[in-house]
């Protein structure tokens, strides 16, 4: 069972659809890590793989498009001269232009699968996902419309099939299908269309995906350089290996019985075939019904968003910088002192992870204030009442090595470890964390600190576990104090799954602890 | 993170095992629509049926009631005909539609479109359309033997202007 059904009631934790499917996704994920490293795993970054792909596409089809001939009698001809005459180039961009395709195909329906597996469609990601929907037609159009260009067998296919399908839908009055009944009904006019369809479609689908990502805060649109240039050698020797061929010139006289449909773009067609075209009417928009629909499974689940206090909050724009959904923003603060500003809050961007409390300065537990009220913070889970918990635990604690273990709500579960030598105390998200609560630990009769956060780049937040990892390495305000004794803490990037590599780190600490305690001992005689 | 040999060694067994998911689905398996053995008629046709009802000279009484400028002593109807199909392949009876004209005014053409998958050889081929509602039965008839190749596509079409029900 995925760890974080067990705590579907705590602050933070994201409302997963299915709890196993993420958790086999996660395991997935954590084994790619292995062999890719977390910047380079394409699990994490699907999203930006199809960008990279989109790219690779566009550039292969420029060149296709300078050789290609736009008319009906010549774009059979210039297609196959490419593989015939300028295999290591013609043929090369030909074959990537299309392996890319598919892929770029291929990926968009992972990383849609992903994202809903791991709850990410509803709440302020609303609009993220909506905007995502028709990305999958347009990439699907534009595809499908590339096939049409090679005017081959298979080209005549594709083209018939999908004007079948559009006048199944009894709103054109006229039979579309009619323009392909015979060899005179194709002239060049129409193969302009298909041409002009062919690059705009994917000018629509490039500002939908701008569309797409505009409502992220540093959205990851090229990938690692390692993943990006593996999978680009990964589809030029796929396409050295099996260049692309077209089957014989179209002939509206002549049906191909048997086609190497590429199934990535064209199973529409065969589904069509092997039921009706109303039948794929019905699939079709059921689907798209239902990815639309998404959202509203999430809206019961919608937690309370960031609230920020003006008395705390003095403008210093660490919120502003570190929120993962752009859903701060900075106005003058209404104190009226010149130059000052406010963080203000968008509830429908909010995601609720509690990043922009960690951020804040305010929510140090030093402050000598009965009642610690930050400049910003989440209703559900305040620094304060953070800072209480983690008091009273570290008051709780005994033995020769006490640990406090600092937790994610979407990581490891925390909880299983805590023991009278060790506390827990889990935040909505490890980038909610104010670093300055590892100092406190530490000072306050911890031996040491464990920090767990989401695995590198899979932070259920996005940022949480990077913004993390760069205020402990001091690199990011708020920075964790350069007194503090890094020997004394671990960070710890695990998935739900990965309890053991938690355990290790906390052992780790005590084993330490001990050694420095029997070394006192010595010096001490 | 795996030793660096073996991180590579499975990154590119990974990259090989994507290349290839992405060159085998782009091809294959081979999608059969037709038997070896079929042949494809396609019947189809964007024709406007004959005008519904003749002309009729207007009364003097109705023409004093119209508006002066709109005083026409015919009076044409514009709705076209209803077109009515039906294909026959060796007496069987493989589509009869009636076809409404388009537009609001019904005076558009009536199309068509249906593909029929059919046995190769040698096939007696009837098609009967009746484009007139002010004819009884069928006007247009064609009935004669067809050989289809397997592979083959054979168009009926319909244009009066051209002899009417067409093979292509």
């Amino acid at each position: 069972m995925f760890a974080t059904a067990r705590r579907a009631r705590s602050p933070g934790v994201l409302a997963y659809p299915f709890p196993g499917a993420a958790g086999v996704l996660a395991r997935v994920e954590a084994a790619f890590d292995r062999c890719f490293g977390a910047h380079a795993n394409p699990w994490r970054h699907l999203g930006a793989l199809g960008f990279h792909l989109f790219w690779i596409v566009v550039v292969s089809g420029v060149y296709l498009y300078v050789v290609f001939d736009t008319s009906v009698a010549g774009a059979w001809q210039s297609v196959q001269a490419l593989s015939t005459e300028q295999p290591w180039a013609g043929g090369l961009m030909r074959s990537l232009h299309r392996y890319a395709s598919a892929a770029f195909a291929a990926v968009i329906l992972l990383h849609v699968g992903c994202e809903f597996v791991r709850g990410r469609y509803a709440g302020a990601r609303w609009f993220t996902w909506i905007s995502g929907v028709p990305l999958v037609w347009l990439a699907l159009g534009s595809g499908v419309v590339g096939y049409w260009l090679v005017w081959d067998q298979l080209a005549l296919f594709s083209a018939v099939a999908t004007m079948e399908w559009l006048d199944a839908a009894g709103v054109f009055g006229v039979s579309l299908a009619r323009n392909f009944l015979t060899p005179e009904s194709v002239d060049d006019r129409l193969f302009s269309l298909f041409v002009f369809l062919h690059i705009g479609l994917p000018l629509l689908l490039l500002l939908g995906m701008w569309v797409h990502i505009k409502r992220l805060s540093r959205p990851e649109t090229v990938p690692a350089r390692a993943l990006g240039a593996g999978t680009l050698a990964a589809l030029l020797v796929l396409s050295l290996f099996a260049p692309v061929t077209s089957a014989g010139p179209a002939d509206a006289m002549r049906a191909e019985p048997a086609l190497a449909l590429d199934w990535f773009y064209l199973a529409p067609h065969a589904l069509m075939y092997e039921t009706s075209p109303g039948a794929l009417w019905a699939v079709a928009t059921v689907l798209t019904l239902a990815l639309a629909a998404c959202p509203l499974l999430g809206r019961a689940h919608r937690p309370a968003v960031a609230r920020v206090d003006p008395a705390n909050c003095n403008g210093c724009r660490r919120c502003f910088e570190d929120c993962p959904h752009g859903a701060i923003t900075m106005h003058p603060h209404p104190d009226a002192r010149i130059g000052a500003e406010l963080a203000v809050v968008d509830p429908a961007l909010c995601t609720a992870c509690g990043i922009c409390a960690g951020a804040c300065p305010s929510s140090t537990p030093f402050r000598s204030v009965r009642e610690l009220v930050t400049g910003i913070d989440m209703p559900q889970q305040r620094i304060g009442a953070l800072r209480e918990t983690l008091q009273s635990e570290l008051a709780r604690l005994s033995g020769p090595a006490r640990i406090v273990v600092l937790g994610c709500s979407n990581s490891v579960e925390v909880e299983a470890l805590r023991s009278p030598d060790t506390a827990a105390l889990t935040f909505m998200c490890a980038g909610q964390m104010p670093p300055s609560f590892v100092e406190f630990a530490l000072r306050n009769g911890a031996h040491g600190v464990v920090v767990a956060t989401c695995p590198e780049d899979g932070c259920a937040y996005r940022l949480g576990g990077r913004w993390t990892q760069q205020r402990l390495d001091g690199l990011r305000e708020p920075y964790l104090r350069a007194r503090v004794p890094r020997e004394q803490m671990r960070v710890v990037a695990c998935a739900p799954h990965e309890a053991a590599d938690l355990r290790r780190a906390v052992e780790a600490l005590r084993t330490r602890r001990s050694h420095a305690s029997a070394a006192e001992e010595v010096v001490h005689g | 993170m795996a030793s660096r040999p073996v991180a590579l060694l499975m990154q590119a067994v990974l990259y090989v095992a994507f290349a290839a998911v992405i060159g085998i689905f782009s091809t294959a398996p081979v999608y059969r629509h037709l038997a070896e053995d079929q042949a494809l008629l396609k019947l189809s046709f964007s024709q406007p049926g004959q005008l519904r009802s003749e002309c009729r000279r207007r009364s003097a009484e109705e023409l004093q009631r119209m508006a002066p400028n709109m005083r026409q002593e015919m009076d044409c109807p514009r709705e076209r005909s209803p077109l009515t199909v039906e294909l026959s392949l060796d007496g069987a009876m493989l589509a009869r539609e009636t076809v409404a004209p388009a537009g609001i005014a019904r005076d558009g053409p009536s199309t068509y479109y249906a593909r029929f998958p059919v046995p190769a050889g040698e096939h007696r081929l009837t098609v009967r359309i009746d484009d007139s509602e002010r004819v009884q039965g069928f006007n247009h008839v064609r009935d004669e033997t067809v050989r289809l190749d397997p592979g083959r596509i054979l168009v009926v079409d319909f244009d009066p202007a051209r002899g009417g029900i067409l093979y292509r």
